[in-house]
């Protein structure tokens, strides 16, 4: 349960890790608070040849707001973005996941845009940004581009990243008027990796479900709106749709059943919350 | 642009429970590893090497994380504080730890150090912490001896004990 060996690179400036990200590609692994890539190491499923830390870089420690967007950094801890004061009304379904990801102990460190790089299927935040239609910041030496969650998040812990792409920051749409916000997770003890997670926007013509920890990534759909009696179908046929797999921690009828059971709930916690 | 190479021991400095130390470190090592191996601070246990147990917690510039998440490098220059940095004299315990002892609040003692360390910041935070509270900050680490009940029992003893001295002040 040690790292395989690897150089170290403290990058002083973003150009400088994106250099080292060109010259090295796949075989280095950018290193922000290490909540996801530090097991990876421990357990050697990650062999990198070279880490690079981004989290000197003050460019990148930034929350900002603006365009109808809150845009977080690549520097960016989980536990900063869950304190900064009005996020509850400027993102309410970001507000409810944050506490989910994870223990206090591990948000301390991990960041934001860390997670959504990972892309764990079981994953909030990755969730929350398809659930939204977020994007993400791609940044190379070759090119800046943005990048939609639906697009992004390519299966199992795979993105549409390239290997000499950082991911700079991603962009979670704000709250519009008119719209509820619901979030709700099963897992076998707080903390724990989601068995299955929904994330719902509702407002008075559409309603959204997202679904994570079944598929091999977050998978967003509209459905019908809670108290339509076409809903209970329309879940069933999600809950299929979604390739549900037995694991260690739940089977896949089990995992289908809480589809259809908290997917129902969630998305009547946001038409609740709608008002 | 800094980088440390593979092969090569490279210095890390931090402030370790107040005091400046530092150590020879490959760039691979863990903080965890650091504390105990190389600064011989072995009140910092190591369990399951994967962040879910919290045994290894320290606190890294004063909030609680875990040492075996954290490479040794990425410290240099941090504020770290272990279950060393909590007694205020070697005869005296802290509350927190006393409270412990009072309330049975730890058994074999593997898990205690990351457990004390997580509450010692819980508690400087927010010293009206109620029981769902203590307890869902409890769920990052785990015990497999008391069931927790008498860590929590302890948890609230010694925030009840510091509002008093508190409000004594």
């Amino acid at each position: 349960m040690k790292p395989a060996a690897f150089d170290y690179v403290r990058a002083e400036s973003i150009e400088e890790a994106l250099d080292v990200l060109r010259q090295e590609g796949a075989d280095a692994h950018i290193l922000a608070g290490g909540q996801s890539l530090v097991p990876m190491l421990n357990m050697r499923l990650a062999k990198p040849r070279i880490v690079i830390d981004i989290m000197h870089l003050p460019g990148l420690k930034r929350i900002e707001t603006g365009g109808g967007m809150i845009r977080v950094g690549a520097a960016v801890r989980q536990r900063e973005l869950e304190r900064q004061a009005d996020l509850g009304t400027q993102q309410p379904l970001l507000a409810a996941a944050l506490p989910w990801i994870g223990h206090a102990q591990t948000r301390n460190r991990g960041t934001v845009c860390g997670s959504v790089a990972h892309a764990d299927p079981s994953a909030e935040l990755p969730l929350v940004l398809v659930a939204l239609g977020g994007e993400i910041e791609l940044r190379s030496r070759r090119r800046s581009r943005r990048v939609a969650a639906a697009t992004f998040f390519a299966g199992m812990m795979s993105t549409d990243r390239k290997d000499d792409e950082l991911v700079e920051a991603v962009r979670f749409p704000m709250a519009r008027s008119g719209a509820g916000y619901a979030f709700r997770e099963i897992g076998r003890r707080h903390g724990d990796f989601a068995i299955v997670a929904c994330a719902a926007v509702v407002d008075a013509q559409r309603a959204q479900l997202a679904v994570g920890g079944v598929a091999d990534r977050p998978v967003a759909r509209q459905l019908p709106l809670p108290g339509d009696p076409a809903l209970e179908d329309a879940l069933d046929a999600f809950a299929w749709d979604l390739d549900a797999r037995d694991d260690l921690h739940a089977t896949a009828t089990y995992r289908r059943q809480l589809v259809r059971q908290l997917g129902r709930q969630t998305l009547e916690e946001a038409a609740r919350c709608r008002a | 642009m800094p980088r440390l190479n593979a092969g090569s021991l490279h210095r890390v400095s931090f402030t370790l429970n107040g005091r400046m130390v530092s150590g020879q470190a490959h760039a691979r090592m863990l903080l965890s590893d650091f504390i105990r191996h190389v600064l011989g601070a072995t009140g910092t246990h190591v369990g399951c090497e994967h962040g879910v147990c919290g045994a290894c917690t320290v606190q890294i510039d004063g909030v609680p994380a875990r040492s075996c998440l954290a490479l040794a490098v990425q410290a240099e220059g941090a504020d770290i504080r272990t279950v060393e940095g909590l007694a205020p004299a070697p005869d005296r315990l802290s509350p927190l730890q006393n409270a412990f002892r009072e309330n049975y609040g730890l058994q074999c003692g593997f898990c205690t150090p990351g457990i004390l360390m997580s509450l010692d910041a819980l508690l400087r935070d927010r010293l009206d912490a109620t029981e769902p509270e203590i307890r869902d900050f409890l769920s990052g680490h785990l015990c497999r001896c008391t069931g927790y009940e008498s860590i929590v029992k302890a948890a609230l003893d010694a925030a009840q004990k510091l509002r008093q001295e508190r409000d004594r002040a």
